[in-house]
């Protein structure tokens, strides 16, 4: 009998949330009913979405934009809201320089308009809220993050739940007038009176590690990809153990 | 289908290159991995193939290379709906492996799996007669870390997440075994010219 691969790290644990086949294969209607400014370049789209089976918070959809002359563009984006039963879901979008569906939203879309969204896809960035969640996110990195943020809220649940975020200024920081004490932000640019400015350090990330709850941290990793590498660096030089780090990058 | 009010999308040819809802990339090569970059030197490196074989065989860096050469040059195609043409890669041939390990007749699918832990399956079929190879290079250059260097498997006819970065083995199979994307959702065999994107697509 041949020996059996043990690769060094245990990464490849299952998922643990079960995705509906059903729901990720079905393109539905989802119709804009509520446009939202969060920033100067990031805005809050919500959407009625009537056949909307659930989501655990960190998971995405796929919008599909349809031209007249049947060209469709589509997109994963994260979820933004908390799962809850009103029917609707929340995206928050960057305006992405030239970006064919982000522009669309940001210079065409109004309440009332329909695009079709099917989802939500993929559980392995998910959280549904079982266990002690670090989150650590950059930009609009910030979004899956802020759904797991207000599930929290919502279920009032007792699980520890922290989050670090950054933002190059504090006009950029997207979700700011809802963050509360759960959130450490970090500003890369330009900070508020008496705020150092500088990148996302150790120092940020060893004091919640050295708070560790019972059964340790799972840790949610989101930004571009080279916030996501720095940001995973910063968590296994503090000790995070490689299998308790998801990551989600921007690509 | 639902026309968007004012899309119309970018300017566009009809590229018979791109499967459907899938756009061009560009320059761009967008990473999306699941886990954290492994420090994993050429030194450390080791590929492995067992399972429903007469030879299971164990290669490192150095004898890995001493294989024919064989490179790659064309398209790939990510589920997230990017595309990329014109990449180069090279490395061997994973025929070259097989015929050295020698699958049985009752053989048809295997688990590929990473240094990480990532796991990914696929058909038999879609790893032989060229058209699956271990890569380590890219565009004359050593695979970046984050792009799945030191050596990736290359699968380029299907979605890119059955291209397993950091590639460790494949475990040769008599049935099909969902990988780590395929039970978060994903389709079993990921054919970007069907969209199979997802379970049940």
């Amino acid at each position: 009998m041949t020996e059996t691969f043990v690769p060094p790290t245990r990464f490849a644990v299952p998922g643990r949330i079960a995705v509906s086949e059903q729901a990720a294969s079905v393109w539905q209607t989802a119709t804009l009913t509520e446009i939202r400014r969060e920033t100067p370049r990031a805005s809050t789209y919500r959407f009625a979405v009537p056949g909307w089976p659930g989501h655990v918070p960190g998971q995405h959809l796929m919008v599909r934009l349809t031209a007249e002359d049947g060209y469709t563009a589509q997109r994963h984006y994260s979820i933004a809201s908390a799962p809850d039963a009103s029917g609707h879901v929340e995206l928050t979008l960057d305006h992405v320089e030239g970006g064919e569906v982000s522009g669309w939203f940001h210079t065409v879309a109004r309440v009332g308009d329909r695009v079709e969204v099917r989802g939500p896809v993929s559980g392995f960035f998910a959280w549904p809220g079982d266990r002690p969640a670090l989150l650590i996110g950059a930009g609009s990195g910030v979004v899956p993050l802020m759904s797991m943020v207000r599930h929290h809220r919502a279920r009032n649940l007792a699980v520890p739940l922290r989050m670090l975020v950054s933002a190059r200024s504090p006009e950029e920081l997207i979700y700011a007038r809802e963050l509360g004490a759960e959130t450490t932000p970090v500003f890369t640019r330009r900070a508020p009176e008496g705020v150092p400015v500088g990148r996302m350090a150790a120092a940020h990330v060893a004091p919640l590690l050295a708070e560790q709850p019972p059964g340790g941290w799972e840790a949610y990793v989101c930004g571009s990809n080279s916030f996501a590498e720095h940001a995973s660096r910063l968590l296994v030089t503090a000790g995070q153990p490689v299998d308790r780090i998801r990551i989600e990058r921007f690509g | 289908m639902h026309i968007t009010r004012g899309f119309t999308g970018r300017p566009r040819v009809d590229d018979p290159g791109l499967p459907p809802g899938q756009y061009d990339a560009g320059d761009d090569w967008p990473v999306l991995s699941a886990e954290v970059t492994p420090d994993l030197a050429p030194a450390d490196w080791t590929f492995r193939v067992d399972g429903l074989v007469a030879e299971p065989r164990t290669w490192d860096w150095e004898e890995a290379h001493r294989l024919p050469p064989s490179a790659y040059e064309g398209a790939i195609h990510c589920v997230t709906s990017w595309s990329k043409f014109g990449v180069r890669f090279a490395g061997v041939s994973l025929d070259a492996f097989l015929d050295v390990v020698r699958p049985h007749g009752s053989a048809t699918h295997a688990v590929a799996y990473s240094h990480t832990g990532y796991t990914t399956n696929l058909p038999l079929a879609d790893l032989t007669g060229g058209r699956a190879w271990i890569a380590w290079e890219y565009d004359g250059r050593p695979l970046a870390p984050e792009h799945g260097g030191p050596a990736r498997l290359l699968v380029p006819h299907l979605y890119f997440w059955k291209s397993a970065k950091w590639i460790a083995g494949l475990r040769i199979l008599d049935h099909d075994e969902p990988g780590f994307w395929e039970r978060n959702g994903y389709h079993e065999r990921g054919n970007p010219w069907e969209e199979q994107r997802y379970s049940g697509d």
